[in-house]
């Protein structure tokens, strides 16, 4: 029926009123060409006025009325039960408030279009590779002669730009000690156009940007950053900040509401993509994403198909320049890699990657949360109808049709549902932020856009709706099917109602058992992660990322002078000791490669090596087992000038001991690696060490191979101190750049945070879960003790001849309880089910845990049990101390 | 809620089967026409006709549109719309079904 027409007539009365009074005319008007007199007919028409009435009230919509008298007659209801009422808002506020965190932070990261013209038609360039661990995995970095090539190849079907990895950077808009953190990316000079985007002041990167390597130093800044760095000042364009050795001119303002491309991280400022001078030629640095944007009438398969081709070529060119000791399968796997375009309507980030399974599991999760509130209210809401039966009854019998009475319960639902969205949404906007900071270290912290909009407010409207029906809907049919005669004799039948509040207990039981398997899996993960050994001291370990001005011939620097401004930091008051390496253990870096060993077959596995200095290792605390650390200034196995392979000195760790030597004794032992230009050269075994992580935590301690740092442009300082090392670092970084010699530190960090990063996932999982599974537990025993305090209720009567009849008080508790504790072991038996069958979902994000793990099983089973016996004692209680008497005769 | 009583439903009946046969009418042309096609046996009362052209509408039965007339008024029409189309269907043979039975009671009573 048109609900529309009805309520335009509402508010269109008088027009409505004329054209009645005008059909009516023209109906004596017809009687009158017919013969009749006028009289007559208006006689025979009757009041022209009681009809116009009578068809007004019909399109009028009494039914708006009806609804207006049902809202206030539902609000009064709701605030004559404050109790219930209260928590039946709260249970569900907290369900709510959890499920648009999570779907606001879903939104931000993974769906929310950029604020770009025609974010459909964007892609972002992937290929097919294969992780450390051998598995199917995709990349999507890549350098810049091949996106030359490739942008050559789709030339008329797509134009394709550079996108480089957001990353933080330090720059100056005056002196050395003023530095300040920025979050750069690098651009083609015609993204801005491509991506249909105008400047908010001055001018955007033009293509006029793409032509000299390192010629073009002009920055773009973003809006956000115009506004918190600037206050939006006009003259901030045209200001100069220096990164790293160039001064950069600030020449224009993104447009509001841009923040890069990267959800996760907000760019504060592009720079052309020809800035990254030295990697422009270079065919193996990888250091950027493309982007392609499809040109009108090309499809994605014929793009795809070209670029594919352009890439295999390139592959089949830069293969032929491997180490000839490659193994074939990794040769293979490199030529045949299959090129992907992937939608970038959303933007494309290493956070999306990272936390797309992690949000879709809370989102499932805070899901099941909201199952268990809606059960609870909708438990609470039965037990309520049930004291109103009477009251419904009279309904009925007063002529109240049965979607009338249906109509007047779920306008209270939707009351309940409505408050408890507001309020949800309140603890939404609390939370989200709390849920961002825990993403990434707190000195890189996660940028999210997370704006007030009709995507929220939209997602809030739809919830409170479904929520509404999803408890409201079984409820209110149910007391709107109501037989007046039975109610007014004593009620219906109470079983079947009680059959339902016991079957919802039992699907809260089993959500609640899913939450807290998951829960125990993710924080079981954390647990171990978080005891794996390290193999190294983090204790008072302060990391000094260093870099030397120039270009990589003028900025390569040996170990000699390296270790003069590794001696000036040891000068600084509280420094115990300094070494320093080409990066730091775990701080994601690292180099790989195969080794040869006489009579043995060449192996595919990679083995992991790094250059250090003399110390290093003590300054780590990796203890020497056998043999000796590196000497001043020793060689390292390479090449000289005229690509002769000269041997050198190398440190092995036990895990390689134990992989190429059996265990025996390492030193003195050699190896070969393959140097530059396909040379075989000798690592002489000096000393082994024990084992320590190298990339990650995650993976068994790895064979690795210690090098001496010959010469290098970049390395890192391990600084040990005596006391904290925070108030250490601007002390640090100003005795490196006193040093002179071009020396300059990029980026501050201590040994201790680089390991806590290898957890941060888990430990958001883990804190979550665990907050998840209190409140699903906090309300799966609210409604326990609910829907048992009813029965009790409900059943006074009967409990009280029984008692007169002479039934035992333990009788009287299992004649109650009995059918609900055995829900109880239905639902936990239904969860475990649930739980097993969704630990397979999970499984990449764990770590050393298994949901068979005894203790994984039996913490949720005796929480619930401990938590169920709680909630169900009062009501238990209150039933065995029942008065025979006093319950015979109330009523 | 108004009540279907059993002269209102023939009343909807008889409104639902007229406009299904002949081009748009306006209420007193369908007054007239029931009146006629009777064999001026039956006779519409003028006051319950409006509000049932008006329910019948509401339930999206028939729909109604303004025409100008040669004098210059305006006249309200009615046509049946699929809808309705379906509803004579239904109608007619609960009311085939109905005088059925009845004749059969009397017949044999």
């Amino acid at each position: 029926m048109s609900l529309l027409s009805r309520i335009c007539n509402v508010f269109g009365k008088d027009r409505l009123r004329r054209e009645l009074d005008e059909e009516l005319a023209d109906h004596i008007e017809e009687a009158m060409r017919a013969g009749r007199s006028q009289a007559e007919a208006e006689r025979a028409l009757g009041s022209a006025w009681r009809h116009r009435e009578r068809s007004m009230d019909i399109k009028m919509a009494t039914w708006m009325e009806s609804l207006r008298a049902d809202l206030v007659f539902g609000f009064r209801q709701l605030r004559q039960r404050p109790g219930v009422t209260g928590a039946a808002i709260l249970s569900l506020a907290l369900a709510i408030g959890a499920v648009t965190t999570a779907f606001r932070l879903t939104d931000a990261v993974l769906l929310r279009p950029l604020p770009v013209a025609d974010p459909q038609s964007l892609f972002v360039l992937a290929y097919s590779t294969v992780d450390e661990a051998g598995k199917a995995s995709e990349g999507d970095g890549f350098a810049y002669p091949q996106f030359v090539e490739l942008k050559d190849a789709v030339r008329d079907a797509a134009d394709v730009m550079v996108v480089g990895y957001g990353g933080r950077n330090d720059i100056t808009y005056g002196s050395d000690e003023e530095m300040e953190k920025a979050y750069r990316q690098y651009l083609s000079g015609t993204a801005f156009g491509l991506l249909g985007l105008q400047p908010a002041a001055g001018r955007l990167l033009t293509a006029a940007e793409d032509q000299t390597p390192g010629g073009h130093p002009v920055a773009v800044i973003s809006y956000d950053y115009w506004t918190s760095r600037f206050g939006r000042d006009p003259k901030a364009v045209g200001r100069t900040f220096r990164q790293g050795l160039t001064v950069y001119e600030i020449v224009g303002v993104a447009p509001e509401g841009f923040t890069g491309t990267e959800p996760g991280t907000m760019t504060d400022y592009f720079i052309p993509a020809m800035q990254n001078g030295e990697a422009i030629g270079k065919a193996n640095w990888t250091w950027m994403r493309i982007w392609a944007r499809l040109r009108p009438g090309a499809t994605e398969a014929a793009v795809q198909q070209r670029l594919q081709a352009s890439l295999t070529a390139h592959r089949r060119e830069r293969a032929k320049g491997f180490a000839a000791d490659t193994p074939k399968v990794r040769v293979e796997q490199f030529v045949s890699a299959e090129l992907r375009l992937r939608s970038a309507a959303a933007g494309v980030s290493g956070i999306q990657k990272n936390y797309r399974e992690p949000l879709l599991i809370l989102g499932a999760v805070v899901l099941l949360v909201l199952f268990i509130a809606c059960a609870n209210v909708a438990n609470l809401l039965t037990a309520q109808t049930a004291s109103r039966e009477k009251e419904m009854a009279l309904r009925v019998s007063i002529g109240a049709g049965r979607g009338r009475l249906v109509q007047l319960l779920l306008l209270e639902c939707l009351l309940l549902a409505a408050s408890a969205t507001l309020l949800g949404l309140v603890l939404a906007w609390w939370w989200t932020p709390l849920v961002v900071g825990m993403i990434n270290p707190a000195d890189n912290p996660v940028r999210l856009n997370l704006p007030a909009d009709w995507r929220v407010g939209g997602f809030a409207a739809l919830l409170a709706l479904g929520v509404t029906i999803l408890f409201g809907m079984g409820p209110a049919l149910r007391a709107s099917a109501v037989r007046p005669m039975m109610a007014m004799k004593g009620g219906e039948n109470p079983r079947g109602r009680r059959r339902v509040m016991h079957a919802l207990i039992a699907v809260q039981v089993a959500f609640c058992f899913v939450v807290h398997f998951l829960a125990g899996l993710f924080v079981g993960t954390f647990e171990r992660l978080s005891s794996q050994a390290t193999g190294f001291t983090t204790e008072r370990m302060i990391l000094l990322e260093t870099g030397v001005k120039g270009t990589s011939e003028t900025g390569t620097r040996p170990q000699r002078e390296w270790a003069e401004v590794a001696e000036r930091i040891r000068e600084t008051p509280g420094v115990e000791s300094v070494a320093f390496s080409s990066w730091a253990l775990l701080s994601g870096n690292a180099w790989s490669s195969t080794v040869r060993l006489p009579n043995r077959e060449i192996e595919a596995r990679e083995n992991y090596f790094l250059e250090v200095s003399p110390g290093w290792l003590k300054t780590m605390g990796i203890d020497l087992t056998r043999g000796r650390d590196f000497r001043r200034e020793e060689r390292a196995p390479g090449v000289d000038a005229e690509k002769r392979p000269t041997e050198g000195a190398v440190i092995v760790n036990e895990a390689f001991a134990r992989l190429y030597f059996d265990g025996e004794n390492p030193v003195g032992r050699s190896f070969e690696t393959i140097a530059e230009g396909n040379v075989a050269v000798r690592n002489r075994i000096v000393g082994c060490v024990r084992d320590a992580r190298y990339r990650t935590i995650r993976e068994v301690m790895p064979p690795t191979v210690y090098v001496p740092l010959e010469k290098t442009q970049w390395a890192t300082f391990a600084v040990k101190t005596a006391g904290a090392p925070g108030p250490m670092a601007t002390a640090l970084r100003q005795r490196v750049t006193s040093a002179g010699n071009g020396f300059r530190v990029m980026n501050v960090t201590t040994q201790a945070e680089l390991v806590s990063n290898q957890m941060i996932r888990e430990r958001l999982l883990a804190i979550l879960s665990v907050f998840f599974a209190i409140v699903a537990l906090a309300l799966a025993a609210v409604g326990l003790y609910g829907v048992l305090n009813y029965a009790v209720l409900q059943r006074r009567r009967e409990i009280g001849i029984r008692m007169a009849l002479g039934a035992r008080t333990g009788h009287i508790a299992r004649h109650v309880g009995g059918e609900l504790f055995f829900m109880l072991l239905v639902g936990s038996a239904a969860g475990l089910g649930m739980g097993l069958a969704s630990e397979r979902f999970v499984a990449s994000l764990l770590f050393g845990v298994s949901g068979r793990d005894l203790p994984v099983l039996a913490t949720p089973m005796a929480t619930l049990l401990v938590v169920a016996i709680l909630a169900a004692l009062p009501p238990l209680v209150a039933a065995a101390r029942m008065d025979p008497a006093r319950a015979l005769r109330s009523e | 809620m108004a009540k279907t009583d059993g002269l209102q439903g023939s009343l909807d009946l008889l409104i639902l089967k007229l406009l299904s046969r002949r081009a748009p009418l306006h209420g007193y042309a369908l007054m007239t026409g029931i009146i006629e096609s009777s064999g001026e046996v039956l006779r519409v009362e003028e006051g319950s006709l409006y509000p049932a052209l008006h329910r019948l509408e509401e339930q999206g039965w028939i729909q109604a549109e303004w025409i100008t007339k040669d004098n210059g008024r305006r006249s309200r029409v009615y046509e049946l719309t699929e809808l309705g189309r379906q509803q004579l269907t239904v109608a007619e043979e609960r009311w085939t079904a109905v005088s059925a039975a009845i004749r059969l009671v009397l017949e044999r009573a």
